[in-house]
């Protein structure tokens, strides 16, 4: 039997071409090829398989940990994409569900209050309470639209914050220490590896379930709210109902998740939860797409070992240098300009370095010091006290990239050349010294950026508005 | 038995705090009730106001060594505040928000938080953690002196600073609404928020509107910045994210988008916190909870907030 081409009967053209317009968007393409011999099951077994095995093959602390940020990351993500991407909300104050959740394991199962429950106990307990908590949260703006539940959620995630802070029960800003570690039927966990092993379970146990929500008309429904909800609600969907429901489900999964994080932790505080980790988060569900969950996997996996490696200046250095020849592989065309602008940046960094040395050598480090950054410090100058400099740098850098921006042809090429060697400058003469500022100053400049070039993410569907 | 002389003080208080949070919501609500914008930028670019303001103030000799009269080096603060607060704003508008014009209504949401977050983190690179203080009570000092003492009128303390700043308050906004009911860039201001797309075909300039109404919204958001530090001292990085909520919090209670509204829900909040500080149990600590319920109240009786206009959504 033939394909019919062409649009059918019933169906405008419009609607007929959807999967075609839908077909051009990045690395989806790929993931489409993929998918025809692979569904999303299997893809998703693969995955769990091969996380298994890292499992098992690192013996390093070290990666263990990372892995095992990287999965309650990912389901935390996976549980704010309920309310984002599937439903279209913006929950400001996920982050506060999240801390309930570990709060509930630090009074549940330490020794503050002499409590010990059952871990098994303590999860269910802390799933289902933020899930009504998420219920009550959203639940005075409900006949409202987006804006007001804004608002509400994001003056609740500082009301948690501050409360957690303040309060004698939690020990205000002391945090709750010594938490029991987790233990299922008597058997205790212990070591990270273990821990890795249980985050492992319960992402996949996040990712299952969701992945049955959304293939029911629950989550398709949700999806045509986020569309259009006044449509939807003329067509007979309980759309209050249904934004209540994704809050719950957001709002479990963080529970839930937060009690893993409780019990690993330790010791937890309630800068544990705070703005940060809610810009993480969002940073992670928009980079991966919005909706998509495979998205918010690997979202998930490049924001956090992204922002490992920030934490040490060798990673970092070479993070940023590298995203910076992806960038530039990606963006930058017609492809001959790659070579004119990566050998304008080198050449002007000589020269200019050169010139600072000779003129200034009291203020800059001298240009050799041996080792692997012996060719690195003849290029870009180090100031010997980078405070001032490094600032002014900074703020001058971004006048000059969204000057750039405004730019068009050549122009902008021609700029980039000395744009990427004030970048370099700067990254080496003060973002590099303050890792961890520089890691929020990232992730906030990404959303925008990727909101505006980019808003589908990496594996998110291009989305056609309607008007 | 009420205190009256605690009560009359708190009122006055809270009246200048709420000045404050009004002055920040005023510019909320003007963008707001153009590009139905959220802009959670808002509170750190008031934070930025503040810096420039201090900056100011430490550029020409500090509030301990002044070397012109204290009201004029007072006005230069504000002047220079408003102008590099309200070029940020259009410069946010121009980068962040006008390429997403079309966009879902998510999409400029989620770019406002990047904003927002992008400049509190970049605030704390460039200007450090550590909390700035203007000195305020070194005013009073010096070869210029500053009557610091203002009023004392029976059991009530009115500094000229609390004068100067529930003064500016009402005279910024009563400005804002002439400017918006009687001139003609008011004129096109409302035009563009009832129906953009009709006043382009008018033959408005939108795109200019809106860069005018963040330019006026942030100017008024740093002369706020000024305020703050007048008034309380210390600014650090992270007074934009906490103020602003208030003052977001203050536009809906008084209905967002709605110039007398935001003046009312911010002077509400600031009561509020100031009632609740002095009488209800937890004080200080615990202030915010108490406003969050009264943004709770007035949502759940009220929807569109006090002032709030019903708002017909069109399809």
């Amino acid at each position: 039997m033939t394909e019919p081409t062409g649009p059918r009967i019933g169906a405008d053209e419009w609607v007929a071409r959807q999967e075609e317009r839908l077909k051009d968007s990045g690395l989806s393409r790929f993931g489409e090829r993929l998918g025809k011999r692979i569904t999303p099951p299997m893809r998703f077994g693969l995955l769990v398989v091969g996380l298994a095995i890292f499992g098992i093959a690192t013996s390093d602390q070290y990666y263990q940990r990372v892995g095992f940020n990287t999965l309650y990351y990912a389901a935390l993500a996976l549980g704010l994409n309920v309310v984002v991407g599937w439903a279209g909300l913006l929950d400001l104050g996920y982050v506060a569900f999240f801390g309930l959740g570990a709060y509930a394991y630090a009074f549940l199962d330490s020794p503050q209050y002499g409590l010990h429950w059952p871990t098994l106990a303590t999860m269910a307990l802390a799933c289902l309470g933020c899930a009504v908590v998420g219920v009550l949260v959203s639940l005075p703006s409900r006949r409202l639209f987006g804006d007001y539940l804004a608002i509400i959620t994001l003056f609740f995630g500082q009301i948690f914050y501050n409360l957690v802070g303040n309060l004698n029960a939690t020990n205000g800003p002391n945090g709750l220490t010594n938490l029991d570690p987790l233990g299922f039927f008597g058997l205790h966990i212990n070591t990270v590896r273990q821990y890795y092993y249980v985050a492992l379970v319960v992402f996949v146990g996040v990712v299952v379930v969701l992945w049955l929500v959304n293939q029911s008309r629950t989550g398709r429904a949700w999806r045509s709210m986020r569309e259009d909800s006044m449509a939807a609600q003329l067509l007979g969907m309980p759309v209050n109902w249904l934004k209540l429901l994704a809050f719950a489900f957001g709002a479990g999964v963080a529970g839930l998740t937060g009690t893993v994080f409780a019990a690993l932790e330790v010791n937890i505080f309630p800068s544990n939860f705070y703005l940060d980790v809610l810009i993480t988060l969002y940073a992670i569900v928009i980079l991966g797409g919005a909706g998509s969950m495979a998205g918010v996997m690997l979202g998930a996996f490049t924001i956090i070992v992204g922002l490992e490696l920030l934490s040490t200046p060798d990673n970092a250095r070479l993070l940023f240098y590298g995203g910076i020849a992806l960038g530039l592989v990606l963006w930058l065309r017609p492809l001959r300009w790659i070579p004119i602008v990566v050998g304008g940046t080198i050449a002007l960094g000589f020269v200019v370095n050169a010139i600072a040395t000779a003129v200034w050598a009291s203020g800059t480090k001298p240009t050799s010091f041996g080792g692997q950054s012996q060719t690195m410090s003849s290029w870009v100058v180090e100031l010997t006290d980078p405070t001032k400099a490094g600032a002014y740098g900074y703020a001058i850098l971004i006048g000059a990239v969204l000057g750039m921006t405004l730019l068009k042809g050549w122009m902008r090429k021609v700029a980039l050349i000395p744009v990427l060697y004030l970048a370099a400058f700067v990254w080496e003469n003060e973002l590099v010294l303050n890792p961890s500022v520089t890691a929020l100053i990232i992730l906030g400049a990404l959303l925008v950026a990727l909101m505006i070039v980019r808003p589908a993410g990496l594996l998110g569907k291009a989305r056609v508005e309607i008007v | 038995m009420i205190n009256w002389d605690q009560f009359v003080q708190l009122t006055v208080n809270g009246l200048t705090d709420g000045a404050i949070y009004a002055l920040i919501a005023l510019g909320f609500s003007i963008v707001y009730g153009i590009l139905k914008l959220l802009n959670f930028a808002q509170g750190d670019v008031f934070m930025i106001g503040s810096f420039i303001g201090f900056f100011v103030l430490t550029g020409f000799g500090g509030p301990d060594a002044p070397v012109m009269p204290i009201p004029v080096l007072i006005l230069l603060m504000f002047v220079f505040a408003m102008i590099g607060a309200g070029l940020l704003g259009v410069v946010i508008e121009r980068f962040a928000y006008r390429p997403l014009r079309n966009a879902p209504r998510i999409a400029p949401l989620i770019s406002a938080l990047g904003v927002s977050f992008f400049l509190q983190n970049s605030a704390l690179l460039l200007f450090g953690p550590e909390i700035r203080s203007y000195d305020t009570f070194e005013l009073g000092s010096g070869e210029y002196a500053f009557p610091s003492s203002g009023i004392q009128w029976g059991p009530l303390n009115l500094s000229i600073l609390r004068m100067l700043t529930i003064g500016l308050a009402i005279i910024l906004c009563v400005l804002l609404t002439l400017l918006v009911a009687k001139t003609q860039i008011g004129k096109a201001m409302r035009a563009t928020a009832v129906d953009r797309e009709a006043a382009t075909m008018m033959g408005i300039d939108t795109d200019r509107v809106i860069a005018f109404a963040f330019f006026v919204g942030s100017a008024i958001s740093g002369a706020a910045g000024v305020m703050f530090g007048l008034l309380l001292d210390n600014i650090s990085n992270t007074i934009g994210f906490e103020n602003g909520l208030k003052a977001f919090t203050a536009a809906v209670i008084g209905g967002i988008g709605s110039i007398p509204g935001a003046m009312l829900g911010g002077l509400l909040v600031g009561l509020a916190e100031a009632y609740s500080a002095g009488y209800l149990p937890g004080g200080v600590t615990f202030q915010d909870v108490w406003v969050f319920s009264l943004l709770v109240l007035v949502l759940l009786i009220r929807p569109t907030g006090l002032l709030g206009k019903t708002d017909i959504r069109k399809v």
